[in-house]
């Protein structure tokens, strides 16, 4: 048939020697089987956290936002970091899935699903963030423009808050249905095998009537593709249109034009750093080393190295156009609230650039790509001194403005800002422990799509061809057409 | 709906379904369709069928959600409320380009998935009839509709000398219905009509 030539020093992306049955039985026996103990504490831990976050929030909605030591001067602090934070993560996912589809990175396939789901996740938990800030969250609504009985009185279209709320929205639209399109072909699969009427009747449910028919198929491909090429330009607008918030003012630290690029890059640093964590959890967990093999730890370790140093030429530059500008604002924030290390915030860009620049320098050893030991902590160290930039970013900027009089005493948060920072780590977890357990984690169909071309099977038929003079590939070859 | 009388080859292997399925098309048998675990890339010109429209479907939303964001915001701003922000034009086309982009996106991923429901016939509660449990699973399932003259003998022993595994004869209903997948009853009866 299609003879695709495949380099033997490439590595068989699913390990194995697997056929297509053994496939469906490896990646849906966590759904069909009884969760764990350790699935259990994870999922109670969440759940935990979360009502942790639900009272918090609770707090400062009855309190206000000075519940969270905001003031006039720091009127952003841990929360719209957060929301930074968590935004950022949620950038891997559909680059994974989109940018990579595109370029034609068969690896995606063994971690695509879960990513899509971590960047849902994780947009969930960013929009709480501005939500909740606003104060009076009850008049949340107003930042739709509807016609309404106030004048009508719209929003700003020419303000980049406004351009966050039809990106930050869509881009959650967007992911969602490209991550349910790709589910359907599966929840069909799993339905299929259920033994249980309820499990037979949900997934029924859920999988919309799939049948698998080759028209189908052929409309569910270019509704893929077509969604993978919008996804990208919307994933690089998103953190471009987050960075416009800061970018757009005229606070030194923020108002750079390199903030678009720099951002976008930081987010799919973090992003990678997650599904890193996530993913050396759950092929342990689910014993799924064969789909989700060291090569795509090692491909999303590459992926960490470089936009880790791009990262941290964008750090170099400010500091460098901050004493080429000779602004004495821009000097001072860069010089002395950032870079000092004994300035009252010093603590968190050294922080940021030991966790950011100077640790992930370590992948370049392919040794310590593939160590999974490594790269777990390393994707956690990533994701602290991610946290840090956006801190630094925001609160050294803020603390010490243009008027000495308003400058701040020193911001540390309060327990209800970091509680509802924890809650919406419990959000996250939640939601990704149910994920794990009842949805495929891997995208079932889509392996199967590639197992032929790269699985240990195919490996060995071009070993084969290798083995071959050339005469004898080329006469063999002319001989099919 | 009509029920039809269908043969039914299961396939174990692509490499075996495509010679398969040029072999049936020459033979004049009509492929209701063919069942995929994956999408078999190619199939869908072996069997004959034509390129989806659907990217230009998605095309002509993307291009109303643009319209859509720039008549409405220039109307807003021109018309029905024209703010004065700092003195700048009231048509500052460069700041709505991230709303506008947004809209596009937003429009042509929506209308596309609604499209792709409605051409497929997906939706929550829809139940198809399945002609092997296995189609989602590792078999590539082969349903060939019958008509009056078709000896479902001969076309059964065709298949299988094609390669065919395993072989049915399935009376179907081909549309969809509203059903669960727990129930296996079939909503249209054959209820025989005798003349009186």
């Amino acid at each position: 048939m299609h003879l695709k030539y495949e380099s033997q020093l490439r590595e068989p992306l699913v390990s194995g020697n697997k056929n297509y049955r053994q496939v469906t039985e490896d990646i849906v026996r966590p759904i069909e089987a009884k969760p764990t103990r350790l699935w259990y504490i994870g999922f109670f831990i969440a759940v935990a956290l979360l009502l942790f976050g639900v009272y918090s929030v609770y707090r400062e909605v009855t309190y206000g936002i000075g519940e969270w030591n905001l003031n006039k001067t720091v009127g952003w602090g841990w929360d719209i970091t957060n929301f930074v934070w968590w935004v950022g993560i949620g950038h891997a996912g559909t680059l994974i899935s989109a940018i990579l589809l595109l370029f034609r990175q068969g690896w995606r396939t063994g971690v695509n699903r879960a990513a899509e789901a971590m960047t849902i996740f994780a947009v969930m938990c960013a929009g709480q963030f501005p939500i909740f800030h606003m104060g009076r969250v009850w008049m949340a609504f107003f930042v739709l423009p509807y016609p309404n009985t106030r004048g009508p009185l719209w929003v700003n279209f020419n303000s980049p808050l406004l351009w966050d709320v039809f990106a930050i929205s869509t881009y959650f639209t967007v992911s969602l249905l490209f991550w349910y399109s790709g589910l359907i072909p599966d929840f069909a699969t799993v339905r299929d095998r259920a033994f249980t009427k309820l499990r037979k009747r949900l997934y029924g449910l859920a999988s919309f009537g799939w049948t698998g028919s080759t028209k189908h198929w052929q409309r569910h491909e270019s509704l893929s593709l077509v969604l993978a090429g919008l996804s990208t330009p919307l994933v690089l607008s998103v953190h471009t249109i987050v960075s416009f918030d800061f970018a757009t003012s005229v606070i030194p630290g923020w108002h750079t034009t390199i903030f678009p690029p720099y951002f976008v890059a930081g987010a799919i640093f973090s992003g990678f750093a997650m599904v890193q964590t996530l993913m050396i959890i759950v092929r342990k967990v689910f014993a799924m080393e064969d789909y989700v093999t060291l090569g795509h730890i090692e491909a999303m370790n590459k992926v960490i190295v470089l936009t880790g140093s791009i990262v941290g030429i964008a750090y170099l530059t400010e500091l460098f156009m901050g004493w080429y500008s000779q602004n004495k604002y821009e000097g001072y924030t860069f010089w002395y609230s950032r870079a000092y290390l004994f300035s009252p915030y010093g603590w968190s860009y050294w922080g940021m650039m030991a966790c950011n620049v100077l640790s992930p320098q370590i992948f370049w050893s392919r040794k310590m790509r593939r160590n999974v030991f490594v790269t777990f902590f390393m994707s956690i160290i990533v994701n602290i001194g991610m946290w840090f930039e956006r801190f630094v970013i925001i609160v050294t900027s803020l603390y010490r403005d243009y008027l000495p009089s308003s400058w701040s005493v020193y911001y540390s948060p309060t327990i209800w800002e970091m509680g509802f920072y924890a809650g919406t780590f419990g959000l996250f977890f939640t939601c990704f422990f149910l994920f794990a357990k009842y949805f495929p984690v891997i995208a079932i169909a889509e392996i199967k799509y590639v197992l032929k071309t790269t699985g240990d099977g195919y490996k060995d038929q071009m070993s084969a061809i290798e083995a071959q003079p050339l005469e004898a590939f080329v006469k063999e070859q002319t001989h099919h057409h | 709906m009509a029920k039809k009388k269908f043969v039914v080859g299961c396939f174990e292997d692509e490499a075996v379904l495509f010679p398969a399925v040029k072999k049936v098309r020459a033979a004049g048998y009509k492929i209701h369709d063919v069942y995929t675990p994956f999408a078999v890339h190619g199939l869908d010109h072996a069997m004959g069928l034509r390129e989806t429209s659907l990217h230009t479907a998605g095309f002509i939303y993307g291009i109303t959600g643009t319209t859509t964001a720039l008549s409405a915001i220039s109307w807003i701003f021109t018309k029905d409320w024209p703010l004065n922000i700092g003195g700048k034009p009231h048509f500052a086309l460069p700041a709505w380009i991230p709303i506008m982009f947004e809209l596009t996106v937003l429009f042509a991923a929506v209308g596309m998935v609604l499209t792709f429901c409605y051409l497929c016939q997906l939706a929550p509660g829809v139940k198809k009839h399945h002609f092997h449990p296995r189609a989602t699973d590792d078999l590539f399932v082969m349903a060939i509709e019958c008509t009056d003259t078709t000896n479902t003998d001969d076309l059964q022993a065709f298949l299988q000398s094609n390669g065919a595994i395993e072989l049915s004869v399935q009376v179907a209903e081909e549309g969809w219905w509203f059903g669960r997948y727990d129930n296996e009853n079939v909503p249209f009866q054959n209820k025989e009509i005798v003349a009186a």
